[in-house]
């Protein structure tokens, strides 16, 4: 064999380890703004490689696996790069970016000055595990990092400090560890089954499993087993409960990167076991796409009524993340390779809007005083109109009005669902309508009422706020990116079904 | 029934998730939720090790300089289980600390009744 | 059943008020009042519970079901022990079989874990530094976490540990910290050789230095080891560990050469990165462990 080293191949490794590596030296760094410039430098430095990466795959339609160490396949680990995963990395680097810039006053406001760099220690390991889970080929190795990620989700969460954030944290870590719990157990049947850890052998142990028959029922049980997991650490629907105390009581700049992030992050790694694993035709033979689909769908609707009777901005927002997670497992539910499409387009529009809102939400309630009920915050688009443009975008994306990426992903919903025929056409229709006649319901009194001058003009109920450099550009290149999604979405589609492809080719 | 007897470790080990599994919801102190936890982790890691075992076969360290694949049991999981024990490690490290700061603030150990007072802290 | 209609009664009187919306003032003000009314009752996951037969009954029975789905399950899987089984494979076989030539490693799960599989290893030591930062986030003493009253009851303690001679202690300590740690660094440096390696060697020496403390007091500890000490020997160590994967994770990848020789099988200065990488865990794991104990009875290291 001919061997000639292909240095774009290379940054997948890279990526992750140099993310790693951030974390790692973070602590002799004793200054939190220092910390926050270096994670800034490494996100973009690893965001604009990825970009690299994903012109290169793109143009030359290929996937590729890279060898971690000198050993193939069976016996060492791998990464996995095709289309789909680079453009997964640039999104988290650009989601990850954007969110942190505007919110980084927030962290160094509420945080002990001594301990501002551990956070930024947790916000470049969770980078690097997403990373991680998005290019890995190894079942294991995807577990490790998902623990890698719930550790520094939750330290994410507390790091505010507070009473409440603590019991929030600790509701989290319960689910988490539940759901990493269920995971593993799946993946310890499934080698024992299978005998193999990585994705390439263990599909091929699956599809021959599928073929005699055998092990029918054990591959079952590991299947919702290992989809269980994933599902209670994205806070499927009757798993979300963790999720309103988490993010209501914690930094909404925490909120936006575990909203628009860390829950997609479990999401992709579902995807990636659909696809690479299991197979889409296995999950519709098991009847756990089905599952998948009618609490994707439950989700849709009840994540919206509970965020419909929330009145405090922070957890109403947790709530319409858990509506938008059902979207996703519906996607995927559905069963076929449309289904996906829109399902992997709307993990895009989700995180660039979710962190937006989170975002604009924290400067609502840094210009209240602290205050997040929505009777507290009315007015305060006027005391910073540019958080009130960018909630307003972020919530008429979230409802599906064109022009936003939010509206091209329902777009695809519907088209997918216009593949099928019998009740799940009619059931994925009804639930989109409903759904986003609740999200109306929910973001546009909110949005109504930041743009509503308080009535007693109160010395300094209408002072503008003092908006931030950095915040404004984060502000302006969320809307701008917002409406890249929503109106030049062909080349990102393209890419995905690409990458979709290429992904259902490799056996 | 004669295959549940054989494979006495992996039925072992279920119900120990189980166990783990029921006090960690039944549990109301929230360190004998984290213990039912443990056991959860625990118990997969008993099935793990029941996965890698094959009869008349010895710990995967060379012994008597013999090199054969029929002479030492599977290495697999016992590599994974090393890693899954320190990953339990450090999760259980770390709710502990999250218990330690729960009572101080709350003085109490009990899920419910500090949701409770959260609640009512709150509301107010 | 009750719960369940009024949930429905209040979603139908939501929908019903839904003219509201056009005045946003006044639907945010009678929403308010509606949420306080039914707090308690709102989260539906707290109603079950207060209701405590129902919930364990409940319990009980989602567990039975689960343990007998489970058992099923077994009575399906590979028999235990059968040398023909799945898991028995060309994976486990190479790593017997080529494993000491491969990676030098007589004992063929440091092999596996530090050589074939080393990326898992990685994020697993990762996974204990973001832990040891989480509870230092937590636990270590700042401003918002600790109260007037802690900080002299501290002060306290300090004054009445000072004054106690703990004479068994401090002589059995004498005796047995430097034999406990010394066999700790004994099966660090065997990792490759004999069972253990870096984690469980690494959690001995921590149990020695934990033990030393406990004897010898924190003040005593902190002329040597602060928490200036345990994050320079973690990061250094993580470091090395980090600088060596991706080495050897890139000569591999890329097929460039350059392979660490791997010496003699079977002796110490063996199989190319595992020892100093044994090293290198050893450590983390043994600072690890001591800054747990620290940060758990004291709040700082």
């Amino acid at each position: 064999m001919e061997h000639h080293l292909n240095l774009v191949h290379n940054i997948p490794f890279f990526s992750i380890f140099f993310a790693m590596f951030c974390g790692i030296i973070t602590p002799l760094i004793k200054n939190g703004r220092t910390a926050r410039r270096l994670h800034g430098f490494m996100v973009l430095l690893i965001g604009a490689l990825s970009v690299v990466l994903l012109v290169n795959v793109t143009q030359n339609g290929e996937a590729f696996t890279f060898m971690m160490g000198h050993f193939p396949a069976p016996w060492g680990n791998e990464l996995r790069v095709g289309p789909l995963e680079a453009l997964l990395a640039v999104l988290v680097s650009v989601v990850m970016f954007l969110t942190i810039t505007g919110g980084s006053d927030i962290i160094f406001k509420e945080i002990v000055p001594e301990k501002q760099n551990l956070y930024f220690i947790m916000l470049n390991a969770t980078f690097g595990a997403m990373l991680a889970m998005t290019y890995t080929n190894d079942i294991f190795t995807g577990y490790v990092f998902i623990e890698i990620l719930t550790i520094a989700s939750c330290t994410l969460i507390l790091a505010k400090g507070t009473k409440q954030s603590i019991v929030g944290t600790t509701h989290y870590l319960v689910f988490g560890c539940m759901g990493s719990g269920l995971f593993l157990l799946g993946v310890c049947i499934l080698y024992g089954i299978t005998g193999h850890l990585l994705f390439p052998q263990i599909k091929e142990g699956v599809a021959a499993l599928m073929a005699t028959g055998d092990y029918h029922f054990a591959l079952m049980i590991v299947v919702s087993l290992m989809f269980v997991g994933l599902g209670i650490k994205s806070a499927l629907f009757p798993f979300h409960s963790a999720l309103p105390t988490a993010y209501g009581s914690t930094m909404t700049t925490s909120s936006g990167i575990l909203s628009g992030l860390v829950l997609k992050a479990y999401v992709i790694l579902a995807i990636k076991l659909t696809f690479e694993v299991f197979t889409v035709q296995t999950l519709v033979e098991l009847k756990i796409a089905d599952v998948m689909f009618v609490l994707g769908v439950l989700g849709m609707v009840m994540g919206s009524v509970y965020a419909v009777r929330e009145s405090r901005m922070k957890r109403m927002l947790a709530y319409s993340s858990v509506a938008q997670i059902g979207y996703i497992f519906m996607g995927i539910g559905l069963g076929s390779v449309a289904g996906m499409l829109a399902a992997c387009f709307h993990v895009f529009a989700h995180a660039v809007t979710k962190s937006m809102l989170f975002v604009c939400c924290g400067a609502f309630i840094e210009d209240a005083g602290g205050k997040e009920q929505l009777e507290n915050l009315k007015g305060a688009a006027h005391r910073n109109p540019l958080a009130g443009i960018g909630f307003t975008v972020g919530a008429l994306s979230m409802i599906g009005v064109p022009l936003f990426a939010g509206f091209i992903s329902k777009l695809y919903f519907a088209m997918a669902a216009v593949e099928m025929t019998g009740p799940r056409l009619v059931l994925v229709l009804a639930a989109l309508a409903i759904s986003m006649i609740l999200n109306a319901m929910y973001f546009l009194p909110s949005v109504i009422a930041i743009w509503t001058r308080p009535k007693e003009d109160g010395e300094g109920a209408s002072k503008r706020a003092q908006i931030s450099s950095t915040f404004a550009l984060a502000m302006v290149l969320f809307i701008v990116v917002n409406l890249v999604l929503g109106i030049g979405y062909r080349p990102f589609i393209d890419v995905m079904k690409l990458g979709i492809e290429l992904i259902q080719m490799t056996l | 029934m004669s295959h549940l007897l054989t494979n006495y470790y992996e039925a072992a080990s279920v119900i120990l998730f189980g166990i783990g599994f029921m006090n960690l919801l039944l549990q109301n102190n929230l360190i004998k939720k984290f213990i039912g936890l443990n056991i959860m982790d625990t118990a997969t890691y008993l099935f793990l090790a029941a996965k890698g075992y094959v009869f008349g076969r010895v710990a995967p360290i060379l012994t008597n300089g013999i090199i054969d694949k029929d002479y030492y049991i599977n290495p697999i999981p016992a590599g994974l289980v090393l890693t899954g024990i320190v990953v339990s490690v450090s999760v259980t490290a770390f709710s502990l600390a999250l218990v330690l700061r729960l009572y101080k603030h709350y003085n109490s150990l009990n899920m419910d009744e500090i949701l409770r007072m959260m609640r009512e802290e709150e509301g107010e | 059943m009750s719960e369940n209609k009024s949930f429905w009664q209040r979603l139908k009187s939501w929908i019903d008020g839904e003219e509201i919306l056009i005045d946003a003032d006044k639907y945010i003000s009678t929403r308010e009042r509606k949420e306080r009314v039914s707090y308690e009752k709102a989260v539906s996951m707290e109603r079950l519970r207060s209701n405590s037969t129902l919930y364990r009954v409940l319990c009980v029975a989602i567990t039975v079901i689960f343990i007998a789905v489970m058992l099923r399950v077994v009575i399906d899987l590979p028999m235990f022990g059968d040398p023909n089984g799945v898991t028995v494979n060309e994976v486990g076989q190479r790593y017997l079989e080529q494993g000491i030539e491969e990676t030098g490693a007589i004992n063929f799960v440091a092999g596996m874990i530090l050589d074939y599989r080393a990326f898992d290893t990685f994020g697993e030591s990762n996974v204990l530094f973001m832990a040891v930062i989480a509870v230092l986030m937590l636990l270590q003493r700042d401003k918002k976490n600790t109260s007037a009253a802690e900080d002299q009851e501290m002060a306290e303690d300090e004054v009445f540990d000072s004054q106690d001679s703990k004479l068994i202690l401090k002589k059995g300590a004498k005796c047995l910290a430097p034999v406990v740690i010394l066999y700790g660094i004994y099966v660090v440096l065997n990792g490759h050789l004999s069972p253990g390696g870096g984690f469980s060697g690494g959690s001995i020496i921590g149990a020695g230095l934990i033990l030393y403390s406990a004897a010898n007091g924190q003040k005593k500890m902190q002329t040597f080891f602060t928490i200036k000490t345990l994050t320079r020997i973690s990061v250094a160590c993580l470091l090395t560990y980090c600088g060596c994967k991706s080495y050897s994770f890139f000569t591999g990848a890329n097929h460039v050469g350059w392979e660490i020789p791997k010496g003699t099988p079977g002796a110490i200065l063996s199989s190319g990165f595992i020892l100093p990488l044994n090293i290198c865990v050893g450590l983390v794991v043994a600072c690890t462990m001591y800054g747990f104990y620290a940060l758990f009875t004291k709040g700082e290291v």
